[in-house]
């Protein structure tokens, strides 16, 4: 009787926990299928090659290539800038740091960047350029998206780091490497895979946030043509697009949202391609 | 005996509050294999880790006394922990190459130390050479030549730790610290590293963590008996495997106890 009873139990939790993968996975399938659906009639040629034309915001010509190449600088912009400073950092906090106070310090403020609202970094980013005398720029944006890239990355990194099999390091310090050497030459290479999702978590983010950018970047029909001047985002299309009354216009917007979806979605199909390049040197 | 390599004076460690070497003094004799045997938990590999000083990498380790090598106190002050660790090689009991080609595995250590020397610069064909003649002498050249530029985890375990092998020979130690070396091996690649290894002492000085009796007195020709943290016996492998002066290793030698 009593076997019976555990079998039951189990199968319970079985469907519990199918249930809840099934769950999310169709909400993402839902989110896709709207996206898809409502933007897909507006998505043409001229979106993705034209920038906004007179009258493109009460439903005429022209396209969102302003917001597309501006979303592209500022995210890629930030997610290199935070890169130089985020691999260092956490190579820094699995090697020197370690499990010190100082660590533990910085890993608890990272955690609480992480969890800054991205208004915040937009406000903070703003009030630092009104003190500098700077206007809405691509630079100001690209700063602004780095600040709240940085601790996703470097804590994605740090963990990722941690994993690296204690004997591995002790086998390069057996042969007289130092820590510095086997941070760069031993630890990148094992945890590489790992690292570049922490690269892309980040340029995700970076990629979808509106409030960052706002007053950062501000908002433009051109293309960029320098780090000082304003620049387009997809995620500011999506909403001004969506706020205005005509429905030729808010289809466009689902029509970014899709582009942005796609960039999204593409570059992570990319970068798992490359993480199973990147697996063969690593060692279990 | 030899003039012995290295001089172990007074040596204690603890991990926390365990203290798990007690008072060690011994000599490890030049380019013979020292066998250091005894049961589970008696500071076997704490003892051969406090060689290379890579003891200090766990947390909470603390460690008294000197290591005499060649002269230094390799816990003396100044002394650079990267530069004990090229002259005293290791062996781990599980292999663990590093995350890169077969050759630069073997290339590593000679990279770092920057060993490859003026005949090297810009062809890269003595470091060539050396690494063939470090996989030569780990018995691994002829399984890997013509894949030398193969990721190293693609190799089987057996070929890992001969690879390992490779790679500490290939800094050129005067010492090569076993640890249980083939412990995660099949028999017979278990019997190339011991082939290996009994080739190498003509050239180094090696001392081997073993965890079986048998493999102790098929390589040993040195040998130190360890019991809960102290050093109980130590001599040569003929003279302590027929007549240990000690109650507790006559007692281990036979089966009585651990």
């Amino acid at each position: 009787m009593k076997w019976r009873r555990a079998k039951l139990v189990e199968r319970f939790f079985q469907v519990l926990m199918i249930g809840s993968a099934a769950v999310v996975l169709g909400s993402l399938v839902l989110i896709l299928a709207t996206v898809v659906y409502k933007g897909i009639s507006a998505l043409n040629l001229d979106m993705l090659t034209q920038v906004p034309k007179g009258g493109y915001y009460m439903g005429k010509e022209g396209g969102i290539l302003n917001a597309i190449v501006g979303s592209l600088y500022l995210a890629g912009g930030a997610t290199a800038l935070s890169l130089v400073f985020a691999l260092p950092i956490a190579l820094y906090l699995q090697f020197y740091a370690e499990r010190s106070r100082f660590a533990e310090l910085a890993r608890l403020s990272l955690d609480v960047l992480w969890g800054v609202p991205s208004i915040v970094y937009g406000a903070f980013g703003f009030i630092i350029m009104l003190w500098l005398g700077m206007r809405a720029s691509l630079l100001g944006g690209i700063i602004a998206l780095a600040f709240l890239e940085l601790p996703i990355m470097v804590r994605g990194m740090d963990e990722a780091i941690a994993m690296v099999p204690p004997a591995l390091k002790e086998a390069s310090y057996a042969l007289g490497a130092t820590r510095l050497e086997t941070a760069v030459k031993v630890a990148v290479r094992q945890t590489a895979p790992g690292l570049l999702t922490a690269v892309l978590l980040a340029f995700g983010r970076g990629i979808g946030d509106a409030a960052s950018v706002l007053f950062t970047a501000g908002y433009t029909d051109r293309l960029p043509d320098s780090l000082l001047s304003p620049a387009a985002s997809l995620p500011l299309a999506v909403f001004f697009q969506l706020g205005t009354p005509f429905p030729a216009v808010q289809e466009r917007a689902y029509a970014s949202a899709l582009v942005l979806t796609a960039i999204v979605l593409g570059l992570s199909l990319i970068s798992r391609g490359l993480a199973r390049r990147l697996n063969k040197h690593v060692i279990r | 005996m030899t003039e012995p390599q290295i001089r172990i004076q007074d040596l204690n460690a603890w991990y926390g509050s365990a203290h798990a070497l007690k008072g060690i003094t011994a000599e490890i004799p030049a380019r013979q294999i020292t066998a250091i045997f005894g049961p589970s938990g008696c500071g076997k590999t704490t003892l051969l880790r406090s060689l290379n000083r890579l003891l200090e990498e766990v947390d909470g380790t603390w460690v008294t006394g000197e290591v005499w090598l060649d002269g230094i106190d390799i816990y003396g002050r100044g002394v650079d922990v990267t530069e004990v660790r090229t002259r005293v090689g290791m062996l781990a009991p599980k292999p663990f190459p590093l995350p890169m080609s077969i050759y630069d595995n073997v290339a590593y250590g000679r990279r770092i130390h920057g060993m490859h020397g003026r005949l090297d610069k810009g062809n890269g064909r003595n470091l060539d050479k050396m690494v063939e003649r470090y996989l030569r002498a780990a018995g691994l050249w002829d399984e890997v030549q013509d894949r030398l530029h193969a990721p190293a985890s693609g190799l089987s375990t057996g070929q890992q730790q001969r690879l390992c092998l490779a790679r500490a020979l290939a800094v050129e130690p005067e010492v090569l610290l076993c640890d249980e070396p083939t412990s995660a091996l099949d028999p017979i690649s278990a019997q190339r590293i011991e082939d290996q290894l009994v080739a190498l002492k003509e050239e180094m000085t090696i001392v081997v963590v073993t965890h079986s009796l048998q493999q102790a007195r098929r390589l040993a020709d040195h040998v130190i008996f360890l019991w809960l943290g102290e050093l109980v016996e130590a001599g040569p492998g003929d003279r302590v495997f027929q007549a240990p002066s000690d109650e507790r290793t006559r007692a281990y030698l036979a089966g009585d106890v651990g």
